[in-house]
């Protein structure tokens, strides 16, 4: 007798499978994580205790949780926009920097107008340059087909260091002890907090996104175009689908939603523009988006275990343990879950052969 | 410092600006000829820099570094392979998940190895002879081992993909697998070979930066430089000869700023370093819009194959 294992294709994705690959691989992550963790003279126990109480064992660390969460939502949601019609957007790093740039300009130059004006001022500029950062490989992309993942990713550095440029140098608080910070924002320019905490109104605003996207996107007849526009071009252009503006359109969207998340991190968080706004957020949000199949509700709790994760890197990092164990961490998980993939589109079937 | 010799300098630092870019593009180069697109450049540079430093430092020899970083590399390209061949996932994906586990990874190995020099890195080795010719001599043959090593695989690349049947087939992989594998070409076999091979010339690039060029470890040190090679490898239309020229293009730009820097220019470092990324863009765009959007690409490139939808 021989077994044979056999790989048969699913006719529908597996619904269990969609929701058991990204546990399975957030735990086959860690397990991984393990293996390098006791290579490198570590106690992987040691280390994920202190992450996990760390990011959620206490008030402070919850609400740290939410506070890196939210700039996650956002660019998850943005880059998941952009993913629905193929389109990809790697680029929510630079868009994020430039919608904190755009955002700034505004409290550091016209530091008194009026509060009514500022936030919504802020709120527009960072979506607008954000916009405006996505929109650049979307035009190439659509006149000439060059390859948006290379033009996002190549903006991304070009957005750190221009913002590095103005606090390095124009922007820089001439008070500020030659740091590389610009000036505090004036109150007016602080998004408001939930209570004494960290947490800003911007999580609101990714809440209501959400609902948004789910609406435009699952709901709406332009929901659909893009829906087709991503499942092939061929099909879409013959319905009459404008894929051209489609793909400015979806970009600028995009960008905004990424802009506006870097936005939110100076006003509600920073209160200036400084280097290293972002931990690398954009990159992390792209894993968020895909374990969450794009979908606006699953981005939400992705973002929030994605949070967690970034926060217990901070943690375990005063034990010793570099940071980016978590980052580490989260790319294994993406490993896993695009491995798991094909479970949710084949079925494994196990039959006995007679040996003849 | 005299016109010519500033001319030298600059074309010198271009040659060992772009040979780990050459290095990686070569590695994208043969992974994409097998129909198979590998966005974890930038991720398996960098494992590659930081697993042959460690190996260098604690062997003391930086040939055996070179050995730890093919292998580290490979080991990389072989994760790809099971993901992309073997479980049919999506390579931009899956490419991705490498750059940022690489990323990652790299970061948490090699904290403790910052700051610590090399014993013996691989230092300029003039040819006798070629290195006195005038102009030519210092810019070209005055160079590390890694150097001459990296044109004798342009040509290795180029003769095998011409000349040799191994070559055919492994392009036939990428044009119309469906095709090679009625002509009996073990497709998956010969996909993961040369995704993993791909790999490791990612992973010596990535020990160029780490044991010849800098040479010490940082993180992130690569800079985008993998994206860079992904580029390259569009820019050079799948052929060695243009990604050698390309490479030392993107490598003058690179040098170029830090040049300008040093000879006085007002210009702020920031813009200067902003060179590659915005020159990368502007090729590739020249590129595609000369050729109106059509490329020499290989036809299956990022089609997993499935035996069963022949």
């Amino acid at each position: 007798m021989a077994m044979t294992v056999k790989f048969e294709k699913r006719l529908n994705p597996s619904v269990a499978m969609n929701v058991a690959v990204p546990l399975l691989s957030v735990l086959a992550a860690f397990l991984l994580g393990a293996v390098f963790l006791t290579l490198t003279d570590r106690d992987p126990v040691e280390v994920y205790e202190t992450m996990f109480k760390g990011a959620l064992g206490s008030r402070y660390g919850l609400s740290e949780t939410i506070v890196k969460a939210i700039p996650l939502m956002l660019c998850a949601l943005g880059i998941s926009a952009a993913f629905r019609m193929q389109l990809w957007n790697i680029g929510a790093e630079g868009q994020f920097y430039m919608g904190a740039f755009a955002a700034s300009a505004l409290p550091l130059k016209f530091p008194d107008l009026p509060a009514i004006l500022m936030l919504p001022g802020m709120l527009v500029l960072g979506c607008l340059a954000g916009g405006l950062w996505g929109l650049v490989p979307a035009v190439l992309r659509a006149r000439w087909k060059v390859n948006e993942i290379i033009t996002t990713l190549m903006l991304n550095y070009v957005a750190i260091l221009w913002v590095d440029y103005l606090v390095y140098g124009p922007w820089k608080d001439p008070k500020g002890f030659n740091f590389p910070l610009s000036a505090k924002f004036s109150a007016t320019a602080a998004l408001p907090t939930f209570g004494d905490s960290r947490i800003h109104v911007g999580l609101l605003l990714a809440v209501l996104l959400a609902i948004l996207f789910w609406i435009v996107f699952e709901k709406s007849r332009w929901g659909y175009e893009i829906k087709v526009i991503g499942s092939s071009e061929q099909a879409a252009r013959y319905a009459g689908m404008d894929i051209r503006a489609n793909v400015y359109k979806v970009m600028l969207l995009s960008g905004a939603v990424c802009g506006l998340a870097g936005m939110a991190e100076v006003s509600g968080i920073v209160g200036r523009l400084q280097p290293n706004l972002s931990p690398g957020y954009g990159y992390t949000a792209i894993i968020v988006a895909w374990i969450s199949k794009l979908n606006p509700a699953a981005i939400l709790v992705v973002a929030i275990l994605f949070g967690a994760l970034q926060v217990g890197g901070f943690f375990v990092q005063t034990t010793g343990v570099p940071a980016s164990v978590a980052s580490m961490l989260q790319g294994a998980v993406l490993f896993f879950v695009v491995g798991g993939e094909f479970l949710t589109k084949y079925r494994i079937v196990l039959s006995r052969k007679e040996v003849v | 410092m005299g016109e010519q010799a500033f001319f030298i300098a600059i074309l010198s630092s271009a040659v060992i600006a772009g040979t780990p870019i050459l290095y990686a593009a070569l590695g994208e180069l043969i992974t994409e000829k097998a129909g198979v697109t590998n966005l974890g450049v930038e991720g398996m540079m960098l494992i590659g820099a930081v697993s042959g430093f460690m190996a260098a430092i604690v062997t003391g020899n930086s040939w055996i570094g070179l050995l730890a970083a093919m292998l580290a590399g490979g080991a990389m390209g072989l994760i790809h392979a099971i993901l992309t061949v073997s479980l049919r996932a999506n390579q931009v994906v899956s490419g991705l998940a490498l750059a940022l586990f690489g990323s990652g990874l790299s970061g948490y190995l090699g904290k403790a190895y910052i700051g610590i020099p090399v014993t013996e890195p691989f230092r300029s080795l003039p040819l006798p002879v070629l290195g006195d010719i005038p102009f030519l001599g210092p810019v070209l043959f005055r160079h590390d081992v890694l150097v001459y090593l990296s044109w004798g695989l342009v040509l290795t690349l180029w003769f095998f993909l011409k000349r040799t049947r191994a070559g055919l087939f492994l392009q036939a992989i990428g044009e119309n697998p469906g095709a090679a594998d009625s002509l009996g070409i073990h497709v998956f076999g010969v996909r993961y070979l040369y995704v993993i091979v791909g790999g490791m010339l990612c992973g010596v690039g990535g020990a160029y930066l780490s044991l010849a060029s800098a040479p010490s470890w940082l993180e992130n040190m690569t800079a985008g430089r993998g994206w860079i090679a992904v580029a390259l490898v569009i820019f050079a239309l799948w052929r060695p000869g243009r990604a050698l020229v390309g490479a030392y293009l993107f490598g003058g730009i690179d040098a170029l700023g830090f040049h300008l820097q040093a000879a006085g220019v007002h210009l702020s470092h920031f813009f200067l370093q902003m060179l590659p990324y915005i020159f990368t863009i502007t090729v590739l765009t020249v590129v595609m819009a000369k050729r109106g959007g059509r490329l020499a690409a290989p036809g299956a490139l990022g089609l997993p194959y499935d035996r069963e939808e022949r």
